[in-house]
Formats: structure tokens, C-alpha cells, sequence
């Protein structure tokens, strides 16, 4: 289950099954080794109306664009992998034109999320929406512009205060990476994407002692050829599975298996979903998006409202919109404004299949047992700790010892399955991963 | 109730891009594109701050020096009897040509063959019977019938500008330049609001208005009218036992932080649910429609009811009005929606005795083309239209309408009334406040009587 839950967005029902006879090795190929392109089964996505989303040019369809795939694709490791490079290298339609480019940078996560590390950073490197986000393509020979220069070493591959470069890597980072602009026009926001020599510093650069006639293509090479780099990179990757930094033992077999594999990410990716502690370790938080297309996978529901946006938003995981550059905080998911926002995003993800009180079609005889055993298969039958189950058995019958007279048999049993189906949706157990 | 959704063409799904991005503050800068202005209202920092004296859970924008708690002691103790600007926008640049239709206008039909109404489809506009009220507006034709409506039929400023983004900030900055960082209320607020009162300036719609963006004090928007409640499809009894299970898994013991955070959230969500029950649970004294935007409003009243310091208060019209395309029927679903809540809304703060504190001013980025296009929707215009509204508005027209038979080179229709003028007196006139260092070049432009003697 945890495999199925932090490599992906949780079960489907009979998902967990299918996965056994595979073996854990097996199982775990399934996810990093997928073949093929993803396949999206289900209903499509559509808006309160039921028509089509426009993820390119609706206001906040990008986020339910993506939510749908989450709930939907057969290859989930690959959305979640996405859901962590856009976290990594995070970027915001805050300083990005158009809801397309967001989506062409997640899809460029996607095709590059079990390949070369290096790949993948020069593809961000020079991708529309990064190169707005932070003005590379304001980064001309006459004026460098230091923005991308510094992020990609302190964010995105070598890590802030370990001494692994100087501000005057950061100068001459930003020289190496000049030249590249783009057009502008009302109607298409920022477009037209290109390398202009005429915009290049074609000057020798020095980057960790290194000194030759540095291009945008040489920029990231450096970085990740800096010794500090992988450390850093598997252990954030590493921190996106498991709560806490890897053993001593763990980390250097992760750097080997890094650097023996010429930084290929699928790897140190199948290493990590291998290790004990990712099994034995303690739970962490779902980010919002992830616990809420685990709930609407687990009821059978697709992305059928736009009510996700602002719900995620308020949730704090509006995707598309980290709340800066160093992505979302995952140490502070949870405050009182946070969880009032996952309890709303559980009362909206129960639509359709709470029951209605007064419909007279209640059972009014069901006992405590049978109401709780209901709600939980509602939920695709998650694990429940044992405090938790008594708890909510304890309430089921409490509910019961309510009715006093007999028009209140059936809407009061309704009330507690609706309670009891509430109360699974924000309990530790579906909140934590 | 859900938001409604924008249909609009792809000029203002950008510009709504960046006016989201504008207001989320402290995310970064939204891409300017060369040429265009940049939205006022970035570069204020934002933080969330949940008010117990207010009962509401707020996004704060600006003054980032003052400590959270300090607002707590400044909502609590700031007046609670100002005078009360709401502004309704709405967004996209409605058809002012179908909002006071000039029916009698002999170019009418010949302009509107398919969008025209016929004569005597809506009420007849008293102060100028070629126009007539669009039937989806009948609440304002209500309010106007009795005195309570000043209307501006071409309403804007000379040169106008047909981008929905640059006409917008100009209305937003009140004034005809690109690049000001503080709305046009939110310098009003920086020289009569204090530092402690961020709900002296709020905004309804989830993120911070631009018109609403200060130098110094700071300023609100919240998310929603509710207080801080947590839904379910349950009822008392039942619910007060499911809400004691609810706080059970916060109190249980935990084996990791992980389960230890969620325990405690969980906990303090439900003490603060506690805390706070019923402060969202306002009362309406009139009924209003069954909509989302008449939600807000209502919620609107009863904070003005229960003493909350507003000043200036702004809120997005329900739906958007950038028509290029079968205009009429988004057009009167989303008019009337907006027309019936504010008719509702006005009864409400006449029944609570509060209508003489409230003025209702209502505007638009601009008009649209007096010529409908090909596919039954308008073009971006010139001159649109304004209401200012209210028990105490003056309740007569500003500016006449020009006709169709004169239009500016853009075969737009002319401006009879500057939007700049309109402020000018509803600070000087309503708010009581000098417009000088407010509105740049405030002493070029008549002011146009809009409060009642």
C-alpha cells in the first residue's frame, strides 16, 4: 500500500492485489518502468456543466488538467515524478504568460522523469516557462541577468552554504547562459523562443575553476559535474519518499548507484521504493492534491467540478502556482486553515455519494457495525488504525443511542453514514502516506 | 453555489492571467508584456491571518512590519461608523449600449440587428426615454425609479484604450498611466486608514483588488463570507457526536511527527471551529437570490451590521462580460444575477437601518462596439457605463448619452463624463476627503453632483 501511495496517488480497488504476485521488485519496475504512453481510463474531466475542460485558456483548468491525470493515468510513478520536478524546479504562472507553457514544462517532467538528470536540467534550462519565471530570457551579453544563474545551483543541484560555489560562479553562470529571448505579442503573451548570438557573452567564464567559453548547454554540465551535486540530488529526491535524511549506509549506496549509472534518475529512484526505510519509516503528509486524487480514486469519481481549484488553493496546493521558487514548504501542510481546507475538500469529494437524510430511502435498522463496514468499503477499504476503527465504531453507536423516536430511525442512520464517510476522508490515516 | 465561470476571448484570458497574478502578491511579478502597463497591487506582501474579533480568515496585504496580533487589537478598537464605498466591477468591459439600450437612437437597429432590443422589452430609462433599461437590469431600473441610481450612459476618458488590461488599470490607479503601484482607493486608505485595520479596505473576491493596493496600511481579501466553517451533510444531534470523534483523533496519542502533526491540526481545527461557530452564520433580513455573488453580499451586510471597521469594499459583478460572442444570453444571465443581488442588498441595508452609510459604485473597463461583430457578440469599445447607488445618491443622470450618430474614430461611442471626475466626488462628496492628493490632476475635472443635498 505505501509503495502504491507515495509512488503514485494511492489504489484503485483491486489495484493492491494485482501488484502481489509481482514480487516488490516487480511491483516496483511496474511503476519506474512503465511501457509505452500513458493510458487514461475513465470518465474525462469536464466543469460543473459538464463540458470539456480548456486547460489551455480556462482560468484554473491547467490545475484540473492535471488533477485528472492524477486520478487517471495507468502510469502513476510518471505523474507523481511530474508533481516532484515541478516542485524542484518549481515555477508559477505568477511570471509565465500562458497556462500552455506550464503544462509543455510539465510534460517535459514527465517524458524526462526516469531518464538523465542532465537532460532533464538542460531541457528546464531553456524551457518557455523558465526562462520567464526567472528571466532567462532577460539574460543578454550587456546586462546578465543572475536570477537563473543562482537558482540552479542553490535549488536545483548543488545546495545553499555547502560551499560549493562562490557568488562569482553565480556571475559567470548567468554569462554562460545569455542569449536566449523570446517575442511578444497581445495576443500569444510571450512566444517565439530562441538562442540569439548576438545576445551571447561568447568570453571565456570561469565556474568552479573551470574556464572555458561556457554556453547555456555547458552551464548545467558543470553543475551537475560538481562534486557537491550528487549528495544533493539524492538526497532531495530521497526527501520527497522518505521522512528524514538517508543512513550514512543508504546515502553513499544512493550516490553510487547515482553516479555508477551516469545520473540516470530511475536508478536512485528504484533504490529508494527498495529500501527498508522507505517500508519501515515513519508516515509523512500528503500534499493536498495527492490526498485528494487518492480520495477521488478510491470513491471511483473523476474530475467532474471545478470546485478543486479554489479547494486546492485553499488548501495550499493550487499546481502551477508553488508559492515561490524553492517550491511548496512540505513540513507545513497543516495548520487550522489548511485542515478546515481538507475537511471541505472531503465534504466536496463525498458528492453523490453521501446519502440524503430526508429521502426516506434510508435503512432504519442498519447497526453500528454494518454503517461503519459501508463508509469504509465506500473508501475502496483503506487501512484504518486500530484506535481509529474503535473510535469510529464508538460513534456509529452513539449515533444510534440518539433516536429517540421512530421518524428519526432512518435520517438519523443516513446522518451517521455521512458522518462515518466524513470522518474516514479526514482521518490521519487517508492524510498520511 | 459555485463561482461562475468566465467565458471570454483569449486578449482576456491572459489579462485575467496577470491580474491574478498581480493580486497574488508575494509571488513574484506577473510577465509584463512591452507597452503594457503593470498591474498596481504587486509587490505587497500577503500574509494569512485568521481574525477572532472578525471571524474571518484573511489574506493581509501589505505594512509587513506590524505584527499579526497587533491587527486583532486594531479591528476590534478602529470606528465602526465610517461611511462605506463598495465598488462592484465588472469585468471584461460590459455592453453599456445593452445595460441602457438606446433604443430610440435611429442607428440603433441598423447597429444592432441581432443584439437589438425592441422598444418597450425593457423599462424606459425616465431621465432620457430613448434608452431603456436592459430586463435583466430591472433592479437597478427599480432603485432608479426611486432615486437611488445616478447613471453614467458614456462614461470613460479621452484616447481610450481598448485593452481590457490597460483600461482596467487605469480605472484601478485613476489615472492615464501605465506603471502606479497603488489603486486609486488604496491611496484614499493611506491617508485616512491606520496601521492595525486591514479590514478598512476588503476585497470579496478571494485576491486583492489593485484598486485596493496601498504604500502603507494595510489592507484584506478573504475567500469567503463564512466564517470558519467546517460543511457536512449532517445535522444535530448527529453532528455534535461526529465533531467529538473528529476531535478524539486529535487528542489520541502518536507514534511519529508525522501522525503527530495531523493530530494536532486536527485538534486546533476543531477548538477553533468551536471558537468560532456562528460568526459566519449571518442572518438576512431580506431574502435574496439563490447565487453565489448575492452570497457574498449578503455576508457583506451583516458585516457592516455586526460593526466590522470597513471603509472601502470591492467585489467582481457575477460572471464576465467580455461578450465577442453570443452576447445576449451570457450577457442577461449574469446582469441579472448581479442586478438582483444588488437590489437585494440595498433593501437589506435599508431594513437594517444602514443605507445611509452604504454607496454602491459600479463600473466597467469600458463599453463595447456600437456595431455588433459576426458572431453575435461585440467588439471592445470606448465610452461604457457607471452607476453610483445608494439612499443617498443624487439619483440623476451624469453626462448625456451622445447618440449613434456622432462616434470617435474608432466608430466607438464618445465620452460625455471622465471616470476621474466620478471619483473625485465620490471621495470629496461621500468619503469627505480631499481629491487633491488622491486623483493626479484632480483639480482639471468637474465634479459631478452624486450625493443627495
Amino acid at each position: 500500500m505505501r509503495l502504491l501511495e507515495r509512488a503514485g496517488f494511492g489504489a484503485v480497488p483491486g489495484q493492491a492485489e494485482a501488484l502481489v504476485p509481482l514480487g516488490l521488485v516487480g511491483a516496483v519496475q511496474s511503476l519506474t518502468q512503465p511501457s509505452g504512453s500513458a493510458v487514461l481510463s475513465g470518465p474525462p474531466p469536464t466543469d460543473d456543466e459538464g463540458n470539456p475542460i480548456a486547460p489551455a485558456d480556462a482560468w484554473g483548468h491547467d490545475h484540473l488538467w492535471w488533477l485528472d491525470r492524477m486520478v487517471r493515468s495507468n502510469q502513476p510513478l510518471v505523474e507523481r515524478m511530474a508533481l516532484i520536478f515541478h516542485d524542484w524546479f518549481a515555477t508559477s504562472l505568477a511570471n509565465v504568460s500562458k497556462q500552455q507553457q506550464m503544462i509543455d514544462q510539465s510534460n517535459l517532467f514527465r517524458s524526462h522523469c526516469f531518464g538523465s538528470f542532465l537532460d532533464l536540467f538542460r531541457a528546464v534550462t531553456i524551457d518557455p516557462a523558465m526562462l520567464q519565471w526567472l528571466n532567462g530570457n532577460e539574460n543578454y551579453k550587456w546586462a546578465p541577468n543572475e536570477n537563473y544563474g543562482r537558482e540552479m545551483m542553490e535549488l536545483f543541484s548543488l545546495g545553499a552554504d555547502r560551499g560549493a560555489y562562490t557568488e562569482d560562479d553565480i556571475r559567470e553562470q548567468a554569462r554562460a547562459l545569455t542569449g536566449w529571448r523570446n517575442d511578444w505579442s497581445g495576443e500569444q503573451g510571450a512566444y517565439n523562443f530562441r538562442f540569439d548570438p548576438n545576445w551571447h557573452d561568447y568570453g571565456d567564464k570561469t565556474v568552479f575553476g573551470q574556464t572555458g567559453n561556457w554556453g547555456w548547454e555547458d552551464a548545467p554540465r558543470l553543475c551537475v559535474e560538481n562534486k557537491f551535486h550528487p549528495s544533493f540530488f539524492v538526497d532531495k529526491l530521497w526527501s520527497y519518499f522518505v521522512p528524514g535524511p538517508p543512513p550514512d549506509g543508504r546515502r553513499e549506496e544512493l550516490i553510487g548507484t547515482y553516479t555508477g549509472s551516469g545520473r540516470q534518475i530511475r536508478p536512485v529512484l528504484e533504490t529508494i521504493l527498495l529500501s527498508p526505510e522507505f517500508y519501515e519509516g515513519p508516515p509523512m503528509v500528503k500534499p493536498p492534491v495527492v490526498q485528494l486524487a487518492g480520495m477521488l480514486r478510491a470513491l471511483g469519481r473523476g474530475v467532474d467540478t471545478e470546485a478543486w481549484i479554489w479547494l486546492c488553493e485553499e488548501a495550499g496546493q493550487r499546481l502551477f502556482w508553488p508559492p515561490n521558487v524553492s517550491g511548496w514548504d512540505d513540513t507545513r501542510w497543516l495548520d487550522t486553515s489548511r485542515m478546515r481546507a481538507r475537511w471541505n475538500l472531503v465534504t466536496y469529494a463525498l458528492e453523490g455519494i453521501s446519502v440524503n437524510p430526508w429521502s426516506d430511502e434510508y435503512s432504519t435498522t442498519e447497526t453500528a457495525e454494518e454503517g461503519l463496514d459501508r463508509a469504509i468499503a465506500s473508501w475502496g477499504t483503506p487501512a484504518l488504525r486500530e484506535e481509529h476503527r474503535a473510535e469510529l465504531l464508538e460513534f456509529a453507536q452513539r449515533a444510534e443511542k440518539l433516536v429517540v423516536a421512530p421518524w428519526q430511525k432512518g435520517p438519523y442512520r443516513a446522518m451517521r453514514q455521512n458522518a462515518l464517510l466524513q470522518l474516514i476522508g479526514v482521518s490521519p490515516d487517508l492524510i498520511l502516506q | 453555489m459555485s463561482p461562475r465561470k468566465h467565458t471570454c476571448c483569449d486578449g482576456f484570458t491572459r489579462s485575467q492571467l496577470l491580474r491574478n497574478a498581480a493580486a497574488e502578491a508575494g509571488k513574484g511579478l506577473p510577465a509584463i508584456e512591452p507597452g503594457m502597463p503593470e498591474p498596481a497591487g504587486t509587490g505587497l506582501s500577503r500574509r494569512k491571518f485568521l481574525s477572532r474579533s472578525a471571524g474571518l480568515a484573511l489574506a493581509v496585504y501589505g505594512a509587513s512590519k506590524i505584527p499579526l496580533s497587533a491587527f486583532e487589537t486594531g479591528i476590534a478598537q478602529a470606528a465602526q461608523n465610517e461611511k462605506i464605498l463598495v465598488s462592484v466591477f465588472f469585468d471584461g468591459g460590459i455592453d453599456a449600449m445593452s445595460v441602457l439600450a438606446p433604443v430610440g437612437d435611429p442607428k440603433y437597429s441598423q447597429l444592432r440587428p441581432n443584439l437589438g432590443f425592441a422598444p418597450g422589452a425593457g423599462p424606459t430609462f425616465s431621465e432620457d426615454t430613448r434608452l431603456q433599461w436592459h430586463p435583466a437590469a430591472a433592479g437597478l431600473a427599480t432603485l432608479h425609479g426611486e432615486g437611488k441610481v445616478s447613471a453614467f450612459p458614456a462614461i470613460g476618458y479621452d484616447h481610450p484604450d481598448q485593452s481590457h488590461f490597460t483600461s482596467r488599470h487605469y480605472y484601478e490607479i485613476g489615472e492615464l498611466q501605465v506603471g502606479y503601484r497603488t489603486g486609486w482607493l488604496g491611496r484614499y486608505l493611506d491617508l485616512v486608514g491606520n496601521d492595525e485595520n486591514p479590514l478598512q479596505g476588503l476585497s470579496l473576491d478571494g485576491d486583492l483588488s489593485p484598486m485596493l493596493a496601498t504604500s502603507n496600511v494595510p489592507v484584506a481579501a478573504i475567500d469567503s463570507v463564512d466564517g470558519y466553517e467546517l460543511w457536512s451533510r449532517t445535522e444535530d444531534p448527529v453532528e455534535s457526536e461526529m465533531f467529538k470523534s473528529f476531535a478524539r483523533f486529535g487528542s489520541l496519542p502518536s507514534d511519529s511527527p508525522g501522525l503527530m502533526q495531523v493530530r494536532r491540526a486536527t485538534s486546533q481545527t476543531d477548538k477553533l471551529r468551536q471558537d468560532l461557530a456562528g460568526v459566519g452564520d449571518f442572518s438576512r433580513p431580506v431574502p435574496y437570490p439563490e447565487t453565489w455573488f448575492a452570497h457574498k453580499l449578503a455576508g457583506l451586510a451583516a458585516y457592516i451590521n455586526v460593526g466590522l471597521p470597513l471603509r472601502v469594499v470591492t467585489i467582481r459583478a457575477a460572471g464576465g462580460y467580455d461578450t465577442h460572442a453570443e452576447q445576449a444570453a451570457d450577457l442577461a444571465g449574469n446582469l441579472q444575477e448581479t442586478c438582483e443581488a444588488v437590489l437585494a442588498f440595498q433593501r437589506d441595508l435599508e431594513a437594517r437601518g444602514l443605507a445611509d452609510r452604504v454607496l454602491i459604485e459600479m463600473w466597467s473597463e469600458f463599453g463595447r462596439r456600437p456595431e455588433e461583430n459576426g458572431s453575435l457578440g461585440t467588439d471592445h469599445g470606448a465610452a461604457g457605463c457607471a452607476f453610483v447607488i445608494g439612499s443617498q445618491a443624487k439619483g440623476e443622470m451624469v453626462g448625456e448619452f451622445p447618440g449613434l450618430s456622432s462616434l470617435d474614430e474608432d466608430d466607438n461611442l464618445k465620452v460625455t463624463s471622465d471616470f476621474r471626475g466620478m471619483y473625485c466626488s465620490l471621495l470629496e462628496q461621500w468619503l469627505g476627503y480631499d481629491a487633491e492628493p488622491i486623483i493626479p490632476g484632480a483639480a482639471g475635472f468637474a465634479r459631478p453632483t452624486l450625493i443627495k443635498p
